[in-house]
């Protein structure tokens, strides 16, 4: 190939005319190699996860003589304190959602536009939380805060919004680099919108995918989290499932889990659903 | 399309328009970031209705003057007056500039339409007003049939011409455009700046165009800025910037010089042999080795075996041809109709001779970074 210098069309010419050369036997074999490789790595990778959930659903779903039954499923809402503990986790978690969006929003944002060199520190601010144990976090918490704090069990929200931060602000952090924020702000600002609205029009929309994927993986932290809530002393949904499988059979618990990890899942996909039916709705209506 | 401009120009209440063709005035303009003073004590008034570009190379200062005129960069120092007020603390906001961004700078979640009604809906417009004056600008820009389109379903011209429709939809004291048109083709491109330049004329807005493609300034701008390292060379007319360029980086960076080691004296140089005057301005005092800058419509040549340059490269550009004469060690540009350049070939001797009426020159050591050792 004749080497590209000073930008000579007709050397560029030659170099699109050149024939392309055919694969080689050896390369042929190469990427059937790899096409076998890809396979065994996906079907190691599924069984890896549905093994254990396999297991997990059939159990759930045998009476004690190990006979098919739906018997724990139909036990579940009615078992001592399931519905209380449901009822907790799904308030802890709509507080969580609301402070952790509050809160990390604005300032994601705010790095974005305004401090682009601190979102490296930021970077290692948030991976913190996965470093450091809950239990370290809990018991300093319970250390310092005073009675009044602990004894509402949305202490555990303040937690669980720095426990979910790196998931949280590294999906805004995603959503925030596929936008052209800073010229996004700055044409608003130009056409007179404040910051508010600015974040609420223009912002917030942009990143809506990425503001749902946060809120799910935060519904997940908080119906997943065992201790903490334990340490503090609040029958969550896992704190629950640990207590009740004490004094009973492991059926009824292991068909909450099934239940709890089958839900967030569906939660998931709804979610995503909604979000892209939505978006197709918007603009059927604006084009029709 | 009458009825379109008045309605352009008379603002929501019905009133005449009190903010059409603001004058602008940057007062000695400073902006440091670390190290680098991005704007070096600017100062530069803008006439009403004018249509000013702001042209330079990389890193000249010229994007920051725009950015600072629209309220987007804090000052160092110096001051921002447009008719009389000094804007220099008052928010991007509240500034009423309308701006064009380099980037698509769209609103991806909202169709056409909105977009252009954002900034009426910022104003707290009512629904009807904005529905009507978003469609009528629409249709100035030639689009009034994409309203319901979204921006990634749109070609990039017609992104900005949307963004034009936009900024102008606020009525804007002054129109602002960091290079709009770059990331265009050049066909479209060609067809945005006469549309750009057509509604600015019809409107008669302030406009401030920044950009680094000379073609642009030199066919769209009233007056155009040269700026180099935070200040300005040179503010003239485009002809008179190409015809009587005020320093040696004007007359390199606007068109194609070629810079000729020569002696001056007595406001006096000889170039190829032959005595020509000095062009009064920058540098024409000069005396001893200088530099004679030639566009290549300064020279002509004439074939002569015993010519004492020699033809190095042929660039064929439509009517004319630019032909590389290698002149001792000196590579000098030369532009020939194309029929006469056909008939001269690669290492044909030629002599060349100056054909204006006088010559700026500059001191020897000036040189030009975007200028290559390579000639164009």
């Amino acid at each position: 190939m004749a080497p590209l210098s000073a930008g000579s069309v007709f050397e560029v010419s030659e170099i699109q005319n050149e024939p392309v050369p055919a694969f080689s036997s050896g390369s042929t074999k190469r990427r059937r190699h790899f096409r076998i490789w890809r396979l065994v790595v996906l079907v190691l990778a599924g069984a890896y996860f549905l093994i254990p959930l396999y297991a997990g659903i059939k159990f759930s779903l045998q009476n004690s003589a190990g006979h098919f039954s739906l018997q724990a499923y139909d036990k579940l809402p009615s078992a001592p304190g399931f519905s209380a503990a449901l009822t907790l986790s799904l308030k802890i978690a709509v507080a969580t959602m609301v402070v952790s969006t509050l809160l990390m929003v604005p300032t994601a944002i705010y790095v974005h536009v305004r401090l682009p060199q601190l979102r490296r520190v930021l970077d290692v601010v948030t991976v913190l939380p996965i470093v450091i144990p809950p239990i370290v976090l809990i018991v300093g918490v319970l250390g310092a805060y005073p009675l009044w704090a602990k004894s509402s069990p949305y202490l555990l929200s303040f937690m669980y919004v720095i426990l979910a931060m790196p998931f949280v602000y590294r999906s805004l952090d995603a959503g925030l680099g596929a936008i052209d924020l800073k010229t996004l702000t700055e044409a608003s600002r130009s056409l007179g919108g404040n910051w508010l609205k600015t974040m609420w029009r223009v912002v917030l929309p942009n990143i809506r995918p990425a503001l749902l994927s946060a809120t799910v993986l935060t519904l997940a932290l908080v119906f997943g989290e065992y201790t903490m809530a334990s340490l503090d002393l609040w029958q969550t949904i896992p704190v629950w499932i640990v207590q009740f499988s004490i004094s009973s059979d492991g059926n009824i618990q292991v068909a909450a889990s099934m239940l709890g990890l089958v839900g967030t899942w569906i939660l998931l996909v709804a979610v995503v659903s909604l979000d892209r039916s939505q978006s197709r709705r918007t603009r059927r209506r604006m084009l029709g | 399309m009458t009825q379109m401009k008045e309605t352009i120009m008379t603002n929501s209440m019905g009133s005449p328009p009190t903010n059409v063709g603001a004058a602008v005035s940057l007062e000695n303009l400073v902006r440091t970031f670390g190290k680098v003073r991005a704007l070096d004590g600017l100062s530069l008034k803008i006439e009403p209705g004018e249509f000013m570009a702001l042209l330079g190379p990389s890193g000249c200062g010229k994007t920051t003057a725009l950015r600072v005129l629209a309220g987007f960069e804090l000052l160092d120092s110096g001051r921002v007056v447009v008719d009389g007020v000094d804007l220099s603390d008052v928010s991007a906001r509240k500034r009423d500039m309308g701006m064009v961004f380099q980037s698509y700078s769209l609103f991806p979640n909202m169709n056409a339409l909105n977009n252009v009604a954002f900034g009426l809906r910022m104003r707290k417009q009512s629904s009807s007003v904005r529905r009507k004056k978003a469609g009528e600008l629409l249709e100035m820009v030639g689009l009034s049939d994409q309203g319901n389109k979204y921006p990634h379903q749109m070609s990039g011209g017609q992104q900005q011409r949307i963004a034009l429709a936009r900024a102008l939809a606020i009525e804007p004291r002054v129109l602002l455009l960091d290079e709009p048109l770059s990331a265009l083709d050049a066909i479209v491109r060609a067809e945005l700046r006469d549309q750009i330049r057509s509604l600015q004329q019809r409107l008669a807005i302030t406009t401030v165009f920044v950009t680094h493609d000379q073609e642009e300034v030199l066919s769209m701008a009233d007056r155009v800025c040269v700026m180099s390292k935070g200040h300005i060379e040179q503010v003239a007319s485009p002809s008179e910037l190409y015809s009587r360029p005020a320093t040696a980086f004007v007359a390199q960076f606007v068109g194609i010089s070629s810079r000729v080691p020569v002696d001056a004296s007595n406001h006096e140089v000889v170039v190829f042999g032959q005595r020509c005057p000095v062009r009064s301005g920058e540098g024409s005092d000069l005396s001893g080795a200088v530099d004679a800058l030639l566009r290549p419509e300064d020279i002509a040549i004439e074939v002569d075996p015993e010519g004492q340059g020699f033809v190095t490269r042929k660039s064929f550009l439509g009517a004319m041809t630019r032909l590389v004469v290698q002149v001792g060690e000196i590579p000098v540009r030369v532009d020939v109709r194309s029929d006469k350049a056909s008939e001269i070939d690669l290492g044909t001797h030629v002599r060349p001779s100056i054909v204006s009426r006088d010559v700026l020159i500059a001191t020897r050591k000036e040189t030009v970074a975007s200028e290559a050792a390579v000639p164009k």
